[in-house]
């Protein structure tokens, strides 16, 4: 039996001009689980979180909401999502509270429910003592959380995050994450955009690598390590002479390279192969598998 | 299979829930705002009344019959009316798609475009309404003898404001940057200002501009106006409704189709 999808997209085109944005893309999202879209800028993240609100309407294919046709069935759809876009668009003359109250309207909460879910909403952001602040005078990590907050107010089944920690300093990250996964413990489902692989790696149980509109792999974060990457690298650092020679020995030797800037990273030296040179052995990641899909070069 | 069990009730078009959550928005922002709004709204016409008053009002004594102040502070409340609806909507709209991104916000909510254009001109047509009435209890100041029929002229200005913020909306629609409002407000909205009958009487203008103002809705909205306070010319002025209600409903679909391209990709 399969899973209750809670976002169903196949073969999705998205075209602007002479640009596909999303290309042919197939995602699938079932319900309860957070789902990381990681992919370089310009990958077709933001244009898919769009398409999932029928701000952008697709070209091509298939997309599926909570089980609604979209665009046709979108508004219905949309009633049951919270959606937190990349650029901030908060009202800043207004204060915290009052916009949780306008989105309390503009997601239709029933007047008897509206103040307890104002609430919840400010306990969740951690914003009770800050009600009353005008979002214009509240810190950067702050704004975000009422970002975040103003898209749950409602208690939507689904949650689109589009590049939730973009910009914000770690320590800010790391209060968000805390938020993002209090609410998937809570069993809301999560679509979450990212170009951030930590982010991606400890929030998400499931990635898809976007590459120019496409897919270009999709699993557990682990799984894709040790598909793509297998489980050790070696990390050679020495001049750009030497880590050109390295990178040519190693791809004779039938294994594969990634540059990092400083140095060569050979992945896949699991032990037994018996490929030994210089240099630090260290466990395989996601970064390794993003860059070998995504191409070294930015486009 | 997908989760289909759940289905949410089917929701419509133009859906008062949406309409009320738009304009929920807009009174919450009201509230940090209205001292400027109003004061603009208020202080502008009042200064044309005066200058127009004293300046002209020293040459002219009376035009067709009326004082000359009960003929501006009557003609004026059009202009407040446009003032207070076409260049908000021009500007907010702009800004709130462009700048603040708050459409993106809006319309990711169960709020669909033709309800975002539609609450956002209920809303600016209800301040046109509102301070549309301003230059008239100003002109009572200087001497406007009050009438029943004034109490029509707070829907007059809703209706007109209704069409010019369905007017500066379709602009905001169709403009890609907020310089090409310079066109739109030197070769429209100047020329339907001074070709309204405000200020002076279109009599004794040349037959094409007689005509001209004769297809300008705020001509239409000076004359009920005038008549409203002054005594009602039955059919003509039903035709002049009618003109408005055509402008104001021709506007406001053009304006959901500009924002829709907009909005919509």
């Amino acid at each position: 039996m399969e899973r209750e999808l809670a976002i169903r997209l196949r073969g999705a085109v998205k075209r602007y001009g002479p640009i596909t944005a999303v290309n042919g893309l197939d995602l699938d999202v079932p319900i309860g689980t957070c789902v990381g879209l990681l992919g370089p800028n310009g990958a077709g993240k933001s244009t898919t979180m769009r398409l999932l609100t029928a701000q952008s309407i697709a070209d091509e294919g298939e997309i599926e909401v909570l089980g609604l046709r979209l665009p046709g069935e979108s508004k219905m759809a949309r009633a049951q999502c919270g959606v937190t876009p990349q650029l901030d668009n908060l009202d800043t003359t207004l204060t915290v509270q009052q916009n949780l109250l306008v989105f309390a309207h503009l997601y239709r909460i029933s007047r008897g429910e509206r103040r307890a879910a104002i609430e919840r909403a400010l306990e969740m952001a951690k914003l009770v003592d800050r009600r009353d602040s005008r979002v214009d005078k509240l810190s950067g990590g702050m704004r975000r959380r009422l970002l975040i907050a103003r898209a749950l107010v409602h208690r939507p089944r689904l949650v689109l995050l589009d590049e939730p920690t973009v910009g914000l300093d770690p320590q800010v990250r790391q209060e968000l994450w805390a938020l993002i996964d209090a609410l998937r413990s809570e069993g809301t489902t999560i679509l979450m955009s990212t170009h951030y692989i930590e982010e991606a790696q400890r929030l998400a149980d499931t990635v898809m690598i976007m590459s120019h509109g496409k897919a270009v792999a999709t699993g557990a974060p682990s799984e894709l390590v040790r598909e793509h990457a297998g489980r050790q690298v070696l990390e050679v650092y020495g001049p750009p002479a030497r880590l050109a020679e390295v990178e040519a020995e190693a791809g004779s030797a039938g294994l594969r390279t990634r540059r990092t800037g400083t140095s060569i990273s050979i992945l896949g030296v699991d032990g037994e192969n018996g490929y030994e040179i210089d240099g630090e052995r260290r466990p395989a990641n996601l970064e390794d598998v993003f860059v070998l899909l995504t191409g070294e070069e930015i486009a | 299979m997908a989760a289909s069990e759940t289905r949410a009730p089917r929701i419509g078009r133009l859906e008062r829930s949406a309409l009320t959550g738009v304009l929920v928005r807009e009174v919450v922002n009201y509230s940090s705002y209205w001292r400027s709004s109003t004061f603009s709204s208020t202080v502008e016409p009042t200064i044309y009344l005066l200058a127009f008053g004293f300046g002209f009002g020293s040459l002219v004594s009376t035009i067709g019959g009326l004082d000359y102040v009960d003929f501006v502070g009557t003609g004026t409340v059009a202009t407040a009316v446009l003032f207070s609806s076409a260049f908000p909507a021009m500007f907010g709209t702009f800004v709130k798609y462009q700048f603040q991104r708050t459409y993106d916000a809006i319309l990711a909510a169960p709020v669909d475009t033709e309800e975002l254009v539609t609450a956002e001109a209920l809303w600016i047509a209800t301040r046109a309404g509102v301070y549309g009435c301003v230059p008239m209890l100003v002109a009572m100041v200087f001497g406007l003898d009050p009438s029943w029929g004034m109490l029509l002229v707070p829907f007059i200005a809703w209706l007109a404001g209704f069409g010019w913020a369905c007017f500066g909306i379709m602009i905001a629609g169709f403009a890609k940057s907020i310089e090409n409002f310079n066109y739109v407000v030197s070769a429209v909205i100047t020329p339907l200002f001074l070709l309204a009958g405000s200020f002076f009487p279109l009599d004794e203008f040349p037959d094409w501009a007689f005509a001209l103002a004769q297809i300008n809705p705020l001509h239409h909205c000076v004359q009920l106006v005038r008549h409203a306070v002054f005594g009602l010319e039955g059919w003509t002025d039903l035709a002049r409704v009618g003109a408005l209600v055509a402008f104001g409903l021709g506007v406001w679909r053009v304006a959901i189709i500009a924002m829709t391209r907009k909005l919509v990709d």
